[in-house]
């Protein structure tokens, strides 16, 4: 079943999500703080539109709340949130130096091909509109995984992490018309609660090592000879 | 309905109040008072479910499987914080942490007992999820607690390994919802275990195939099985003791419980696939790496907490195992190690918490003398050992005992590997402890104050179920084997 058979509505679907697996490689890739946070508001907004438009087409009332939920949470408060630790942690103009720009966004390719492997025996039940969403979604969540392994810095990590939290809403609206309402509400009251314990942590690894270099932080290793005295 | 309500309103509250309450002295007591009010709570839904079978509604479901863990939780949550009064106190008294960081940790010990009881007694997926990521933020801010470079980078890994495990679990989550979706018409009823357990065999087994590779990895990186087992030494180890006692006591047990309930609707779905085991294969190759490779590591460590925590993964590694092999035997066997685990391992932080405030560090090679120094705290951590490595007469060895046997009636050949495991595990744990309770003293060391009832109660119980174990328990572990694996042993 080719693409162009299926209802425009889940076309406009499929369109907005190959945006945000977009935005996820210019997340990986983009060295500025500040614009990085930037791309991903715009990965939470077009989140947020897939919602509606998939409220739009269904019966699935509280999906427009979680659109609205989705938007405030993933496009403004946390961007906002992230903005101000950036700025009262005078990052506003850091940019990181990305080891091997070209492998990461090598793998990154590899693991989009992977995820459309992964869900390949879904093809079997005629799913054609699930199948790509879901590999969509999977695909957001693995570079998120990849951007949290292979950046440094700890803002970028988190940006990872919340665009990993983004891939999986994407796969829960689209695939499944989203999740019931008392686990939506749970999820982004975790993801909010991680974001505020993010911003605690942010301080506590400058005062620690003063820079938020995370590769700095591995004084715990197997082997290591034990130095410092620790109440226990 | 009332005793659920009870046992989990009562951490929830109270959690609120701690982080309000003023007066140091008190919030310890209150938390024990919480802890004690929750234990009741949870006595008193294990009676009701003794009675009555099961207890639905709400979205929670309470059965034999739950509401043991449920007791087990509250149990050890209890002594702990019987531990942890003093226990903090002393650390806020030598000046390692202000009196905040110290309402911060009553409060968040609440909200993390609280996490871990939802965790058990919900019967949503969805819920089940948020419980266990709640767990995980509860207690990130707890092994950062003493801000040392050491703590606050332990408490990083631990966020982000966690935070990317448990995405992969929301992603496993989705896809089941996704099965489920062409099963159930009800979108709301979708993530109800109970819903979904019925009709398992429905479940599309191409979906949950894949689901359950996301699922085991993402709540197997809480379990700690080996490879994603890297944060928890070091979350271990740098967080205060009574953390490293719920951590290794409890949340591990309840990211097995949720791996076992989806095993079960998997094993539903692949029933008449051509791959029937495949959960069940896949639980025993993860148990059995994490049980070798934690018992190899026990051998090098420097650091007693870490030393400890390897041996939490070991554990946890052949209950995995265990739950994987199936059959009645096994799951009866895995069942009762979780709670003789739990019983000794939790007893075992909290003496080398005593040992580390002794000795002043938690470096292996600079704790010596044990016995000589202050003979409760020495005895308690040889006795410790002596049962957790399996020995008999203790509880360890009768589980360690029932696994070993339900692994050579099924799959003979990996008792070789299980057996010789256990002995490199004990080679490990006795090297490092002999010197620790035997050696000489260093000069100078004085006693500290000790409350050793914690430890007490919990070897007595252990050392309890390794002479007999009761009816009722046998009863109830017995039914909750039926659940699982759907034939009874006794």
């Amino acid at each position: 079943m080719s693409l162009t058979q299926l209802p425009v509505l889940q076309q406009f679907v499929l369109l907005l999500a190959a945006l945000a697996l977009f935005l996820s490689f210019v997340l990986l890739a983009q060295a500025r703080l500040v614009a990085a946070i930037h791309a991903f508001a715009w990965q939470g907004v077009l989140v947020s539109a897939v919602t509606l438009v998939v409220a739009l087409a269904g019966t699935a009332h509280h999906l427009y709340f979680s659109a609205a939920l989705t938007l405030a949470l993933k496009g403004l408060l946390i961007p906002w949130m992230l903005h101000r630790l950036v700025r009262r942690l005078s990052l506003s103009r850091h940019t990181e130096t990305l080891r091997w720009p070209a492998l990461v966004i090598m793998a990154a390719v590899l693991l989009v091909i992977f995820s459309y492997w992964l869900v390949e025996p879904m093809v079997a039940q005629d799913l054609a509109f699930t199948r790509n969403i879901v590999a969509v979604s999977l695909a957001v969540v693995l570079i998120g995984l990849l951007m949290m392994v292979f950046r440094q810095q700890a803002v970028a990590q988190v940006l990872g992490f919340m665009s990993m939290e983004n891939g999986l809403f994407l796969a829960a609206v689209s695939a499944t018309a989203g999740m019931p309402l008392v686990v939506e509400l749970g999820v982004a009251f975790d993801v909010l609660v991680a974001m505020v314990l993010f911003g605690v942590f942010f301080f506590q690894i400058r005062e620690s090592i003063d820079s938020l270099d995370v590769d700095r932080l591995n004084r715990l290793t197997e082997a290591v000879e034990i130095t410092g005295e620790r109440p226990g | 309905m009332t005793a659920l309500l009870l046992t989990l309103l009562a951490p929830l509250l109270g959690g609120l109040t701690l982080a309000l309450l003023r007066p140091l002295a008190l919030a310890g007591w209150f938390n024990l008072a919480v802890s004690l009010i929750t234990l009741g709570g949870a006595a008193w839904l294990a009676w009701l479910v003794a009675v009555s079978g099961m207890i639905a509604g709400m979205g929670f479901r309470v059965d034999a499987f739950n509401v043991y863990l449920v007791v087990l939780t509250a149990f050890v949550g209890v002594t702990t914080s019987i531990f942890s009064r003093p226990y903090m106190r002393h650390v806020c008294s030598t000046g390692k942490i202000s009196a905040g960081s110290l309402r911060v940790y009553h409060s968040m010990y609440q909200a993390f007992m609280l996490t871990m009881l939802v965790a058990l007694t919900t019967d949503n997926l969805g819920v089940l999820w948020v419980a266990i990521e709640g767990a995980t933020l509860a207690t990130v801010l707890l092994v950062s607690l003493y801000r040392t470079p050491e703590a606050v980078e332990a408490a990083w890994k631990y966020f982000i390994l966690c935070g990317v495990g448990i995405a992969l679990a929301l992603f496993g989550t989705v896809l089941t919802y996704f099965a489920a979706q062409h099963v159930i018409a009800d979108p709301a009823a979708g993530l109800t275990w109970s819903a979904l357990y019925e009709r398992a065999h429905e479940l599309n087994p191409t979906v949950m195939r894949i689901a359950f590779v996301f699922l085991l990895v993402g709540y197997g990186t809480k379990v700690g099985l080996v490879p994603m087992h890297q944060w928890l030494p070091d979350a271990h180890s740098e967080g205060p003791t009574p953390m490293s006692a719920v951590l290794s006591g409890l949340l591990l047990n309840v990211a097995l419980y949720a791996v076992v309930r989806l095993k079960m609707l998997v094993d539903g779905s692949l029933a008449e696939t051509a791959t029937p085991h495949l959960a069940g294969s896949l639980l025993m190759g993860f148990g059995l790496v994490s049980f070798t490779v934690a018992g190899l590591f026990l051998h090098r460590q420097r650091d007693i907490k870490r030393m400890f925590s390897y041996s939490s993964i070991e554990h946890m590694g052949l209950m995995t195992f265990a739950f994987g092999l199936g059959g009645s035997l096994a799951t009866f066997g895995a069942l009762l190690h979780m709670l003789v685990h739990s019983l000794t391992k939790s007893a075992i932080f909290v003496t080398v918490g005593h040992a580390t405030h002794l000795a002043g560090t938690q470096a292996i090679e600079r704790i010596r003398g044990l016995i000589r120094t202050q003979p409760a705290i020495g005895w308690s951590l040889l006795f410790g050992v002596v049962a957790i490595a399996g020995f008999p007469p203790f509880g360890v060895f009768t589980s360690e005992f029932l696994l070993l046997t339900a692994t050579m009636q099924s799959q003979p050949w990996f008792t070789v590997a299980l057996v010789s495991g256990l002995a490199v595990a004990f080679a490990g744990l006795f090297r490092h402890l002999h010197p620790m309770v035997y050696g000489a003293a260093p000069e100078g060391q004085q006693p500290v104050q000790a409350n050793m009832l914690p430890v007490l109660l919990h070897l007595g119980l252990v050392l309890w179920l390794g002479l007999s174990i009761p009816d009722f328990l046998a009863t109830w572990l017995d039914r909750a084997t039926g659940l699982i694996t759907g034939t009874r042993l006794l």
